[in-house]
């Protein structure tokens, strides 16, 4: 049987060597013709664009006049950035919402994960529970926050005259407490994905380790600290890239909550782009931020990934 | 072994996680709560969870059958979420199934430049891709919506990965039968890739359902509004009205919340994929 299906495909194959259309040719054409869609969308909607964006950052325009009406400005755009100080609040933004989103979230995800791995009965609800405001719609989440946020006749504010503070922060109407709300929300939000990316690492450590551990007399403290945390390296390096990422991208929230208010105090980078291009259409400018915030992102991937990679070779 | 002082201790901390998940999930109690009173008793203090006086389907009517069109919003997420699934799904297991399995000059640096495209950010191009849709005549309709949502080279990354764990001979074995690789991709590829496209879609059709940016920057008319924009209208025409607000919201998150409850291993595990194999 083997010998004869064998025999039938191998003439075949033979004599298609000397044609121009052998099996190669025609595998590679197959393969090509399978990457089609996603190259053609990839280069119109990714390559093209960053690239267009490129051009138009040195540019000033409008959109009025259409394409003839572009005018090429050189560096202007970059000197004005620097003297913008929407840009260096959202700079400052953007830092302060990173320091503080990316330590608190994952540390606070660790230490429930690990509980949840291994502490408690019914893994699966707590899961379950702490991934509901994920899968979220953001501006919902963010709806319900804000009333919370209430300052005079929110819960929250409410409850913290009731402990006997005075004059409780306005929160999203606080030019000094916008940024502060708006980072409690998103650590909550995004809470539940960071435990169910830790939970998916402890479960890839075996069990005998720990019993090891047991027997030599090591305490939960130690464990954690000589078994937990090392073979969970690469499930935090690949946590602390994408929330550093996401850090930098931030906008649904506040686009939705505060339009980077009051007085620019919750602006960040990605909400720059959007006001100055379609509320202002100042699309070579916009273009300049958006340079900016690709540049900062093409940092962030190129040092952690440097950073894996001496890991590795240690 | 379990001894007993262990077990003890460990149903002392599954209720002590227990408050602490109840405490997480107080705000969205809240919002339930909320939507089921009259706007009068929102906002007493101290909080009356369960409502002294119900007005749940007085709100409900309020926000789906009064003159902002919730079921469109609704319409409009479905149709928008269930096409960028579809067509992801097309698009990347098709150049997932090349770079997995098919053998050509170029294979992995295509997968590598494809790879490092990834870290041009969405949010970066946006004002380019305003331009190209106003261009080809796509600003403000949902077809110029799912294009922009149909290509995820993360979605074909993780099809690739999966693909590569298929074994050659299930492939060799239809090529001897002479089949060309369509049928291949189709009959042999497909259904033995029905648990990670199923993931996959899930996942991909939560994000869509939930995509806040994308209808906010390229749509303007109103009867095209996803669910997210139909909060954003709701909220600015109703601020004052939190119980109304708190319904809608209610609304915005229930349909998913119920997909979640029923299929969470899938969706768990699909969230799990990228961290694992990082």
């Amino acid at each position: 049987m083997l010998a004869k299906t064998m025999v039938r495909a191998g003439i075949p194959a033979y004599q298609s060597q000397r044609r121009f259309w052998n099996n190669e040719r025609k595998e590679t054409l197959a393969a090509w013709l399978f990457l089609a869609p996603e190259v053609i969308g990839v280069l119109l909607l990714s390559v093209f664009p960053i690239l267009f964006s490129l051009f138009l950052s040195f540019c000033d325009w409008n959109l009025v006049g259409g394409l003839s009406a572009i005018k090429w400005v050189g560096l202007d755009n970059y000197r004005a950035l620097l003297d913008d100080n929407k840009i260096f609040m959202a700079l400052k933004n953007n830092i302060t919402y990173t320091a503080c989103v990316v330590p608190v979230g994952i540390v606070l995800a660790l230490l429930l994960s690990v509980v949840i791995h291994s502490k408690v009965y019914g893994k699966e609800y707590f899961k379950v529970a702490f991934f509901i405001p994920y899968i979220s719609s953001i501006v919902a989440i963010g709806a319900v926050w804000s009333a919370l946020f209430h300052p005079s006749q929110g819960p929250i504010n409410r409850f913290l005259i009731g402990l006997g503070i005075a004059n409780p922060p306005k929160w999203l109407a606080d030019t000094n407490y916008s940024l502060t709300a708006i980072i409690v929300i998103a650590i909550w939000a995004a809470l539940g994905y960071q435990i169910v990316i830790f939970i998916a690492g402890l479960s890839g450590i075996p069990e005998e380790l720990y019993e090891a551990a047991d027997i030599d007399g090591a305490n939960q403290a130690q464990q954690f600290a000589r078994i937990t945390l090392p073979l969970l390296g690469p499930t935090l390096s690949f946590l602390i890239i994408t929330t550093l990422m996401a850090s930098f991208k931030v906008f649904d929230l506040i686009a939705f909550l505060t339009d980077g208010g009051p007085n620019e105090s919750s602006t960040v980078l990605v909400y720059r782009i959007y006001d100055e291009g379609f509320h202002n259409f100042r699309m070579g400018y916009a273009s300049a931020i958006s340079w900016l915030l690709f540049l900062i992102v093409g940092a962030i991937t190129l040092i952690t990934w440097k950073i894996q990679r001496t890991k590795v070779e240690e | 072994m379990m001894t007993r002082k262990r077990k003890a201790f460990k149903w002392l901390t599954t209720a002590v996680m227990g408050a602490i998940s109840v405490l997480f999930l107080t705000p969205l109690i809240w919002m339930a709560s909320s939507a089921s009173k009259y706007e009068k008793d929102v906002m007493v203090y101290p909080i009356q969870w369960i409502p002294a006086h119900w007005n749940f389907v007085n709100n409900f009517k309020e926000v789906w059958m009064s003159n902002v069109q919730f079921g469109l919003f609704y319409f409009n997420s479905l149709k928008l979420a269930a096409a960028m699934t579809l067509l992801t799904l097309i698009v990347s297991s098709m150049s997932a199934f090349a770079l997995a399995k098919l053998r050509f000059k170029g294979r992995n640096l295509a997968f590598g430049l494809l790879l490092s495209l990834m870290i041009i950010p969405n949010e970066a191009t946006l004002v380019p891709r305003y331009l190209l849709l106003k261009w080809f005549h796509l600003y403000n309709s949902h077809l110029g919506l799912i294009v922009m949502g149909m290509f995820s080279i993360y979605f074909t990354y993780l099809l690739r990965q999966f693909m590569i764990g298929i074994h050659n001979d299930y492939l060799e074995a239809a090529k001897m039968d002479g089949a060309g690789y369509t049928l291949i991709f189709l009959r042999i590829m497909l259904p033995l890739c029905k648990p990670i496209l199923a993931t996959v879609g899930i996942i991909k059709f939560i994000w869509s359902w939930n995509d806040y940016q994308g209808p906010l920057i390229f749509l303007i008319s109103k009867e095209l509004y996803p669910i997210p924009l139909g909060m954003q209208l709701f909220k600015s025409e109703f601020a004052d009205n939190v119980s109304l607000t708190m319904m809608a919201s209610l609304s915005a998150i229930v349909p998913l919340l119920l997909v979640f409850i029923v299929l969470q291993k899938q969706v768990i595990q699909g969230i799990s994929l990228g961290g694992v194999k990082g």
